[in-house]
């Protein structure tokens, strides 16, 4: 009998799904697509706070108050993305601490992007053009998500996503239009972030294992390789506007098809960066594992405090 | 008008100072939400810095503006207060340190609003919403700290101990600001210490701490005269600048 209960209820629930209802946090759900949802959120929420870090250490060397000022407005809106995205797992009754355990103890992971160092001032313009352009790819499809919190939070995260594209191309182009030695970094910065870029979109369709059970739950809208397609095609232009060279001998324009066939992504050092190998892991997790622990006393404090006032109020 | 060149200088080197040393902390706060807070702050800050040396820079009518005297100055150049430039430390640290800044910068710009320069009223009356939200962000951590366990309670009066030194250099007011303070340009800093006093006296006791008996007083800063931090604050600042002068970023 509870066997034909569940199905019936999943029948209903991939029903709403497919006539494009929300689901909210009340409403019944199968507990893989919870989970899978939560594991889906908490890393993308990952990916906001460990992408401070990059960024972050440029904010005290900016080249000028302007730049500074946008930097630091970029580094704390992704801080607020984090925030948001951290609720959104609560509402599908995860634990925010838990959640952030995951990812200092290796278990969770996030964009493998941010594993890479940040060595110029012109990486500053190349994550913000190709780093969150790509995230743009990756989410104005979740604006749509079923998960009804998720795609709210995506709607207002991807407004700003596109500031930070934009600010970040806007450094690009000032480069290129710059001294010989501002245009050099420029193109070192494309050079060393145009693969990982790509990359961010996750493993080729065929080694995918989640992808088709996403879509029919529209957690996922398009797969890896047509959101990566759509980012070289937006982006070679881009570069190509600014006289910047994409480092791919590879890539040509295919006027049949009206896209650009690109080069073959380097798959051992996407999974060697997935495992913890690339440049950077190390270096990012133990500064969250540090921030966390010096931040112990303060977070006690602000219990001991908050429940002192308490007793005072009921007393 | 050097003079009141002189003074925008210093306002707008503490804004700038206490800013770079916030944004320190940018990925590295206790909780998230402390990370945007003190991230928010850094930014509101380098904001009034902008503005003020702006202005500073019109006054002096050499062609610097803000970029110029932010990159393009060495430390014997620098006015900001001794306080701003201290280490960030512990968050226990840093939220005293914000606080006596606050408490300090408040009263300061709300008499500015009617200062006869208008400009500077008018500066002051735009920073004015943002630093109240500051000293209430502050003065709430130095509370819960002080106030929360023991080990919070320690640590704050640390730093309570540590930073009280340079406190009396926040009110020192030299010859040329005693005449601004006669043409209505700035207040007199009798009135400042007087208010910092009131507020900071009502914070630290809700946050049973016990204020430092020392006298010894630090100062320096305004006169260019800085401790060794400062070099290093003005090193990462000022590197894309001095490495690669003249170029548009
Ligand atoms: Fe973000
Ligand atoms: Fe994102
Ligand atoms: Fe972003």
């Amino acid at each position: 009998m509870k066997e034909l209960n569940l199905n019936e209820l999943e029948r209903r629930f991939q029903e709403k799904i497919d006539k494009d209802i929300k689901i909210e946090p009340n409403d019944w759900m199968p507990e893989n697509y919870r989970q899978t949802l939560i594991r889906q959120i908490s890393q993308h929420a990952h990916s906001e706070i460990v992408g401070m870090l990059p960024e972050g250490n440029w904010i005290t060397r900016a080249p000028n108050l302007r730049r500074k000022a946008v930097l630091l407005a970029k580094v704390q809106d992704e801080a607020g993305h984090g925030l948001y995205l951290y609720s959104a797992t609560e509402t599908l009754g995860a634990d925010r601490e838990e959640t952030i355990d995951d990812l200092h103890s290796g278990k969770a992971k996030y964009s493998s992007i941010f594993n890479y160092p940040t060595l110029t001032w012109a990486d500053m313009g190349a994550i913000g053009w190709l780093v969150d352009g790509a995230a743009i790819m990756n989410q104005v499809p979740l604006c749509r998500c079923s998960y009804g919190p998720y795609a709210r939070a995506m709607v207002r995260v991807c407004k700003e996503e596109s500031f930070h594209q934009r600010q970040g191309f806007e450094i690009m182009t000032t480069l290129a239009n710059g001294t010989p030695e501002q245009k050099a970094m420029a193109q070192d910065a494309l050079n060393r972030f145009w693969w990982p870029a790509l990359m961010m979109f996750g493993p080729n369709d065929a080694d995918s294992k989640h992808t088709e059970q996403s879509m029919r739950w529209k957690i996922k809208r398009h797969s890896n390789d047509e959101l990566r397609q759509q980012f070289v095609d937006v982006t070679v232009p881009q570069a190509e506007m600014i006289g910047l060279t994409v480092p791919d001998k590879d890539l040509k324009f295919n006027e049949q098809t009206g896209h650009y066939e690109y080069g073959e992504i380097n798959w051992d050092e996407f999974w060697e960066v997935v495992k913890g190998n690339g440049p950077c892991n190390k270096d990012r997790i133990d500064v969250r594992r540090k921030a966390k622990e010096d931040g112990e006393w303060v977070r006690e404090a602000a219990n001991a405090f908050a429940e002192k006032r308490a007793r005072k109020k009921s007393a | 008008m050097s003079t009141l060149f002189n003074y925008i200088l210093k306002i707008g080197d503490d804004s700038l100072i206490l800013g770079h040393r916030l944004s320190e902390w940018c990925g590295h706060g206790p909780i998230l939400e402390e990370d945007i807070a003190m991230t928010n702050i850094a930014l509101d800050l380098v904001g009034q810095a902008t503005t003020l040396l702006n202005y500073a820079g019109e006054m002096e009518g050499k062609g610097r503006d803000a970029d110029a005297l932010a990159f393009l100055r060495f430390d014997r150049e620098y006015r900001n207060l001794l306080l701003v430039e201290q280490p960030n430390g512990d968050f226990g640290m840093t939220m005293m340190r914000q606080f006596l800044f606050d408490a300090y910068r408040l009263p300061l710009l709300e008499r500015l609003q009617k200062s006869s320069d208008v400009s500077l009223a008018a500066i002051a009356e735009k920073s004015l919403k943002e630093t109240k939200y500051h000293l209430k962000h502050s003065s709430e951590w130095v509370i819960r700290l002080g106030d929360g366990t023991e080990e919070s309670h320690r640590r704050v009066q640390d730093a309570l101990d540590t930073l009280w030194r340079y406190t009396d250099e926040l009110f020192q007011e030299d010859d040329a600001e005693k005449e601004l303070v006669v043409s209505g340009v700035i207040p007199p800093m009798s009135e400042i210490r007087e208010a910092w006093n009131a507020n900071v006296n009502r914070v630290l006791e809700e946050a049973t701490l016990t204020i430092p008996t020392n006298n010894w007083k630090h100062s320096g800063g305004r006169k260019g005269m800085h401790s060794e931090h400062l070099g290093y604050i003005l090193a990462e600042l000022q590197y894309m600048q001095r490495a690669y002068p003249n170029m548009e970023w």
